[in-house]
């Protein structure tokens, strides 16, 4: 695997931070590690490439765009998860799931642009083979979404 | 709170990867069919409006050394909830901290996922996080496998 160097490091902790709102971004990152846009850019596709990046892009905060965001934990029979995990994973909404250890061994959140959309998925879920029993977590507050690894 | 079809376009060409070249913005701007500088600004205003809370890269934590994930759920009175959560969310290790209505029997309303290199770093962190906060109720519950972990796709629904 690609070892990450020193620049690369640097260049990962700006960039989880934020990308510049600008005609040239990666230039201006650039011009923060004292470096061109050209190497930055290059360097980006090739770690890009072997996997160090789950997404470059827009994160969005779902409330303001009007949608609805729930946990989902399921108690699923052991030899039936693989098959409710892969049926979780076809709804789009369904955008974290997570095999879990622990008696409820299934945890998904579910993003939905209304409450009957949101009832209806997880109806079709709960009646799935193997499915025992369901929580419904729903957020009332968030005080933290922050996913940044310092690297050092 | 309507979203406007044009917002709707450009956040449909935002929540795409983000193209990797000098003009990004120009290139999706294109998709949209308006001007990069229209782009630019109405995406400076999304930021402002927080209808976008980041631009910018998630890592695969695992290929970068985080290999224990726990979510962490607590059982908090509610009085104690607010200054609980912001104790933890001050703490580099915790990515997300929502209070959420518990279930029946089910009674943690405080979830924090915790990202560390290994276990025992993992239950060292948890072990502060509850000497800080005076919460001893709580269900470490470690990721097994990750089915799946993708960005939403928002204004994509068929029905």
């Amino acid at each position: 695997m690609t070892r990450l160097t020193t620049f690369d490091k640097a260049l990962l902790n700006l960039l989880q931070g934020s990308i510049p709102i600008c005609s040239h971004p990666f230039a201006e990152l650039a011009d923060r590690l004292g470096t061109d846009e050209g190497t930055v850019l290059a360097r980006l596709r090739e770690l890009k490439a072997a996997g160090f990046l789950r997404r470059i892009g827009t994160f969005f905060d779902s409330n303001r765009l009007g949608y609805q965001g729930t946990l989902v934990a399921l108690k699923v029979e052991p030899q039936a998860l693989d098959a409710v995990a892969q049926a979780v994973n076809r709804y789009p909404g369904a955008t974290h799931n997570y095999e879990r250890e622990g008696t409820y061994n299934l945890w998904f959140t579910l993003l939905t642009p209304n409450a009957e959309y949101e009832s209806n998925i997880l109806a079709e879920i709960r009646s799935l083979r193997g499915v025992e029993d369901m929580l419904k977590l729903k957020a009332n507050k968030k005080y933290k979404i922050n996913v940044q690894f310092k690297l050092q | 709170m309507a979203i406007s079809e044009q917002d709707k376009a450009i956040i449909k060409a935002l929540q795409e990867d983000f193209p990797l070249c000098e003009e990004p913005y120009k290139i999706l701007a294109q998709r949209v069919g308006i001007s990069e500088e229209e782009f630019l600004r109405r995406v400076k205003e999304l930021v402002d409006e927080k209808k976008i809370r980041k631009m910018g890269a998630v890592l695969r934590h695992r290929e970068v050394g985080f290999n224990a994930n726990a979510l962490c759920a607590w059982q908090v009175s509610p009085d104690k909830i607010d200054d609980a959560a912001q104790v933890m969310s001050s703490h580099a290790a915790v990515s997300h901290c929502y209070d959420r209505t518990p279930a029946p029997n089910w009674n943690y309303n405080l979830y924090t996922m915790i990202h560390a290199k290994t276990r025992d770093e993992c239950e060292k962190i948890i072990g502060e996080l509850s000497s800080l906060t005076g919460i001893t109720n709580y269900k470490i519950l470690y990721t097994k496998r990750e089915w799946k972990k993708t960005g939403m796709k928002y204004f994509c629904e068929t029905t």
